[in-house]
C-alpha cells in the first residue's frame, strides 16, 4: 500500500468504495490515488469491477459505501464535472445529429460559450480526423468513427481529468496511434488521464502508473515512470553456486531461488546486471549462462491476476 | 437552467426527426382529409339543407365532436409512442452516459426532456385541433363552444400520459413502460364508459367504479370534461357515446389531474435521481 499523498496533488482519491447489486458485490472496496497530471492505467480482467468503478466516480452509479473525491471535491458534485471528460466504452449518441452538431451540444452542456464553440468544434473535429465527415449524420458511422467523435466530445471543454474507457477498442492501427498522440498532448496540457483498457501494450506505452484490480479491489500498483523496465527476471547457470553467496546479492535483487546449478533472480533495474555478474565472478562462480528477461506489463498482469478462473 | 433548455432543444429536434412523429402527422392528415370530406358531403347533401337550422347546427356540432375525439386519441397515442423509450431506451443503449456525466443535474436532464416532448405535443395538438376546428368553421360553418378550454384539456391529457411514460420509463424497460401506460389509459377509457352507463342506468356502483378508474388514471376524465365543454346543448342530452358526455367530470377532477401530473413528474425526477445509469 502506497503512502498517502497530499489531497491537493491528487486528481482522484477513493477510499473503500463499494458497490453491491443485490447479493452480488461488483466492487468490494476500491482504494486508490491518482496524481494530477498522471496518465493512469486501470487494469483488471473481465468482471473485475472496472466499469462499475468508473461509473461510480462519474456519478452514473451510486456507491453502496466508501468515499471518493475528484479534483479535490466530492465525486457527486455536479459542478466539478465542468473539469471532467468521459469517453464511454461504447459511445453512442443521437444518430440524427452530425458530428458538428454533436460537439456543439456537448460543448454547450460543458459550459463553453458560443465564441469558444466556434473555434473549438472545428479544431477538435480536425484533431480526431473527422473534418471530412462533419456534416454527415452519425447514422451509419462505424464504431471507430463513433469512438473518434466520442473522444472529441470528451475533450472539447479541455477538462482537467479525462476518463477514457477502452478508447482504442474499435480503432484501426492509425486510430490507435492517433489516440496515443492525443493522450500525450493531454499530458503536455497538464490533464490527468484515467485509462481503462485491455490493450496492455498500449497502456505500457502511454501510462505513467497502473493499478491492477480484481473483484473490485486494488491488488497491485506499478509505477511505469520511475521503473519503466518493470521487473527483470535473471536466469543464471553456473558451477560453484552456494547458499552463502545469496546475502551479498541483496542490494540488487528482490528475490532469489537457487536450485543446483541454476539461480533465478529478480531485479528492478537493468543497471544492476553488471554488478551482479561482477559479484558472482568475484565469489569464484563459473558463469555459463546469464540471461536477463524483462517482465512485460502483460506478464505482470498475468502473474498478479493468477490463472484465468473462467467467466 | 441553461442546460435544461439545451436538453429541451435537443429533445424537440430529436422528436421532430423521428419517423413515428411524421407517421402520426400523416395519420392525422389522412384523418383530417377524411373528416373534411365527410363534413363537406354532409353539408352539401340536398336533404340536409331541408332540416331546420337548429337541428342542422346540432348535427354538425356532433360531427365536430367526433373529430375532436379522434384527434384526442391520436394525440395520446403519438405522445406514448414517441416518448416511450426516451428514458429507458437511452439508459439501455448507454446514450445517456455521455450527457449525464456533463455538469448537469439529473432533474435538469429529465425536465429538459419532458419540456422538449411537451413542446412537440403542443405543436401536434395545435395542428390537429386547429385542423378539426378549421374544417368545422370553413366547411361546416360552425364554431365549437369552449374551443380554447377544450384544446387546453386535450393538451393536459397528453401531458399526463407523457409524464406517466417518463415515470415508468425510469423504472421499467421500454416495452413494459408502453404496455403499462396504454393499459392504464385503457382502464380509464373503460371506466369512463362504465361511469356513463351507470349515470344512464342510475347504478351507483358503476358510477363509483368509473370514478375509481378516473382516480387511478384521470386521462379519460379530462377528455370527457373537454368534450362536455365543447359540445352543444342538445348533444349533452343525447345518449352516451365517446363523443358526448352525460356525466361530466367536475373542475375538481381537472385539478386532481393537475396534481396527479405534478406528483408523477416529481416521482419520475426522484426515481431518475436514485437509479443507476
Amino acid at each position: 500500500m502506497e503512502a498517502s499523498l497530499p489531497t491537493e496533488t491528487l486528481a482522484i482519491e477513493t477510499s473503500a468504495l463499494r458497490k453491491q447489486f443485490g447479493s452480488k458485490v461488483a466492487v468490494r472496496g476500491l482504494s486508490l490515488q491518482v496524481r494530477r497530471g498522471e496518465i493512469f492505467g486501470f487494469l483488471g480482467p473481465n468482471g473485475a469491477g472496472k466499469s462499475t468503478s468508473v461509473k461510480m466516480l462519474l456519478g452514473l452509479v451510486k456507491p453502496t459505501g466508501g468515499h471518493a473525491q475528484i479534483l479535490g471535491r466530492p465525486f457527486h458534485d455536479v459542478e466539478m464535472r465542468r473539469n471532467v471528460g468521459f469517453l464511454p466504452e461504447d459511445f453512442r449518441f443521437y444518430d440524427w445529429l452530425t458530428p458538428f452538431e454533436l460537439l456543439a451540444v456537448h460543448g454547450r452542456l460543458a459550459g463553453l460559450t458560443a465564441t469558444q464553440l466556434r473555434s473549438r468544434v472545428p479544431a477538435y473535429l480536425d484533431l480526431v480526423g473527422m473534418t471530412p465527415h462533419r456534416d454527415r449524420r452519425l447514422r451509419g458511422f462505424s464504431k471507430g468513427m463513433m469512438q473518434r467523435i466520442g473522444l472529441a466530445q470528451a475533450l472539447i471543454h479541455e477538462p482537467e481529468l479525462v476518463f477514457l474507457d477502452e478508447p482504442t477498442s474499435g480503432l484501426d492501427p492509425m486510430g490507435r496511434h492517433l489516440v496515443r498522440d492525443i493522450i500525450r498532448n493531454e499530458r503536455k496540457r497538464g490533464a490527468t488521464v484515467f485509462l481503462n483498457s485491455h490493450l496492455l501494450s498500449e497502456v505500457e506505452i502511454t501510462c505513467d502508473a497502473v493499478v491492477f484490480i480484481k473483484q473490485g479491489e486494488v491488488i497491485g500498483r506499478r509505477d511505469l515512470r520511475s521503473s519503466p523496465e518493470g521487473e527483470i527476471h535473471l536466469h543464471v547457470r553456473a558451477n560453484n553456486l552456494r547458499d552463502d553467496i545469496l546475502p551479498g546479492l541483496a542490494s540488487w535483487i528482490t528475490s532469489a531461488n537457487l536450485r543446483g546449478d541454476r539461480l533465478s533472480l529478480t531485479t528492478t533495474s537493468m543497471e544492476a546486471l553488471p554488478s551482479i555478474l561482477r559479484y558472482l565472478v568475484s565469489r569464484n562462480v563459473d558463469v555459463f549462462e546469464f540471461t536477463p528477461q524483462r517482465l512485460s506489463l502483460e506478464e505482470s498482469f498475468l502473474k498478479i491476476m493468477g490463472e484465468d478462473q473462467g467467466l | 437552467m441553461t442546460r435544461l433548455w439545451i436538453i429541451a432543444g435537443v429533445t424537440f429536434r430529436e422528436v421532430a426527426r423521428r419517423k413515428i412523429l411524421w407517421t402520426a402527422l400523416l395519420a392525422a392528415a389522412a384523418f383530417l382529409s377524411l373528416f373534411g370530406t365527410g363534413m363537406h358531403f354532409q353539408v352539401h347533401d340536398p336533404r340536409f339543407s331541408q332540416i331546420p337550422p337548429v337541428v342542422r347546427y346540432q348535427a354538425l356540432s356532433s360531427i365536430l365532436q367526433i373529430g375532436f375525439y379522434a384527434i384526442d386519441m391520436l394525440g395520446v397515442l403519438m405522445t406514448v409512442l414517441t416518448s416511450v423509450d426516451s428514458i429507458s431506451g437511452e439508459i439501455a443503449s448507454t446514450t445517456i452516459q455521455a450527457v449525464a456525466t456533463k455538469p448537469i443535474y439529473r432533474w435538469q436532464l429529465l425536465l429538459g426532456k419532458w419540456f422538449g416532448f411537451a413542446a412537440m405535443v403542443l405543436v401536434y395538438v395545435a395542428l390537429t385541433f386547429g385542423g378539426v376546428a378549421a374544417i368545422g368553421y370553413f366547411i361546416g360553418g360552425i364554431h365549437p363552444r369552449g374551443a380554447w378550454q377544450g384544446a387546453g384539456l386535450i393538451y393536459l391529457e397528453c401531458l399526463l400520459v407523457l409524464t406517466l411514460t417518463f415515470l415508468f420509463g425510469t423504472i421499467f424497460s421500454t416495452l413494459t413502460n408502453g404496455v403499462i401506460v396504454l393499459g392504464l389509459h385503457g382502464i380509464a377509457f373503460i371506466g369512463g364508459w362504465l361511469e356513463q352507463i351507470g349515470t344512464v342506468t342510475q347504478s351507483a356502483r358503476l358510477v363509483s367504479l368509473g370514478i375509481l378508474s378516473s382516480v387511478l388514471m384521470p386521462s379519460e376524465s379530462i377528455w370527457r370534461r373537454a368534450s362536455y365543454l365543447m359540445q352543444s346543448s342538445i348533444a349533452r342530452t343525447l345518449d352516451f357515446s365517446p363523443f358526448a358526455t352525460r356525466s361530466a367530470p367536475s373542475t375538481a377532477m381537472v385539478l386532481y389531474a393537475c396534481v396527479y401530473l405534478l406528483v408523477a413528474l416529481l416521482l419520475a425526477i426522484y426515481r431518475f435521481q436514485q437509479r443507476d445509469l
